[in-house]
C-alpha cells in the first residue's frame, strides 16, 4: 500500500501508529488490509476500538477522504463509517486469487480514473469478505450510488456463480452516504504496476492524487 | 459476579459455520436436526455484587464491543 501511494503521489505517505490520538492535517487516510489483533472476536472489530479511530471517525466526519481496503474495510464497519458488515465467505474457505470487478457508482474522489462499468482486475485474500447488510440499506445503496465496486466476470457479468465469496448484490466496495469513504475488500495496490502482473489498480490511486490535489 | 456473554447472528443472517456444522451431523448420522447456528459465549468476571449495575455495565459493552448489532443479536447471563 505504501508502494502504491508512493508511485501515485510521487512521496511517500505518513505512517501513523494506531495508538496514536492526534492526526496531523491529512488529505486522505488509508487503512490498508492485514489481520489486525488475529481477526479476534471479529474482523476489523479490535482494530476499529484502537485509540487512533477516534481522530479517523472525526475526520471522515469532516469530510477528509478515507480509503480501507480488506481488513481496513472490516474497520470501516465495525467503527460505524459504513454501513453493513463483512462475514465469513460463503465457502468457509480463505480466497486468494485475481477476480474481476466492474466499477459502479461514480465518485468524485475514488473512481476518478475509472468509467462507469469498466472492469479491472484485482486480487483479492480474505477469509471474512461476505458483505451483508439489510435489504432496505443493500436498496439504499443500490439508489443512492453508494456502490462502489462489484464482482463480476471478465466480460462484466454479474451472478452467484461469479461471486466469490457470497457477498449480498455481488457487492466489493461501498462509499458512504457522502461519498468520502470508501471500503473495499479487494486489494487495488496489488496490481499497481506490471510487475505485479497488471496495474489495474492503478487508476484508482492516480485519481486519488487528481482529485485530491 | 459473573456475566456470560451468549452472541448470536440475527434472524435472517446466513450462517455458513452452523450450515457446514448442519452437514457434518447429518454425515455422522445422526438424524432430525434442523438449522444449526453457530455463536460466542464470552464469560466476563466483574468487581461489582449490583445486579443492575453489572447488567447495565455489560449491555454497553455489548453494543460497543462485544456483539456488532448490525448482524448479532446478545443475550446476558449474571450468575454469583
Amino acid at each position: 500500500m505504501v508502494d502504491a501511494l508512493t508511485q501515485s503521489m510521487g512521496a511517500a505517505p505518513q505512517l501513523i501508529w494506531h495508538r496514536e490520538t492526534v492526526l496531523p492535517d491529512l488529505d486522505l487516510i488509508v487503512l490498508p488490509g492485514g489481520f489486525s489483533y488475529g481477526d479476534y472476536l471479529r474482523s476489523g472489530a479490535m482494530a476499529a476500538r484502537s485509540p487512533v479511530m477516534k481522530e479517523v471517525v472525526r475526520k471522515a466526519n469532516d469530510g477528509v477522504a478515507v480509503l480501507g481496503v480488506c481488513n481496513g474495510f472490516q474497520m470501516l464497519t465495525e467503527a460505524g463509517l459504513l454501513p453493513g458488515a463483512l462475514m465469513r465467505n460463503r465457502s468457509l474457505k480463505f480466497i486468494c486469487r485475481d477476480v474481476f470487478l466492474k466499477v459502479d457508482g461514480a465518485n468524485q474522489t475514488f473512481s476518478g480514473n475509472y468509467s462507469s462499468g469498466q472492469v479491472i482486475r484485482i486480487p483479492v485474500a480474505h477469509h471474512d469478505g461476505n458483505y451483508f447488510a439489510d435489504n432496505e440499506t443493500l436498496n439504499r445503496l443500490e439508489g443512492e450510488g453508494q456502490v462502489g465496486y462489484r464482482y463480476c466476470d471478465a466480460e462484466g457479468n454479474t451472478g452467484d456463480a461469479i461471486n466469490p465469496n457470497g457477498s449480498a448484490r455481488h457487492i466489493a466496495g461501498i462509499y458512504n452516504d457522502r461519498g468520502n469513504v470508501l471500503g473495499m475488500m479487494p486489494h487495488p495496490e496489488d496490481h499497481v504496476e506490471d510487475l505485479q502482473g497488471c496495474s489495474d489498480g492503478r487508476g484508482l490511486f492516480d485519481g486519488l492524487v487528481e482529485a485530491l490535489s | 459476579m459473573k456475566a456470560i456473554v451468549h452472541v448470536t447472528l440475527k434472524n435472517g443472517v446466513l450462517d455458513p459455520q452452523g450450515k457446514a456444522i448442519e452437514h457434518a451431523l447429518d454425515g455422522l448420522g445422526f438424524d432430525g436436526v434442523g438449522e444449526v447456528r453457530q455463536g460466542k459465549v464470552i464469560e466476563l468476571e466483574l468487581d461489582t455484587a449490583d445486579k443492575d449495575a453489572a447488567l447495565s455495565q455489560v449491555s454497553d459493552m455489548c453494543e460497543k464491543l462485544l456483539a456488532n448489532t448490525v448482524i448479532e443479536d446478545y443475550s446476558i447471563d449474571l450468575a454469583d
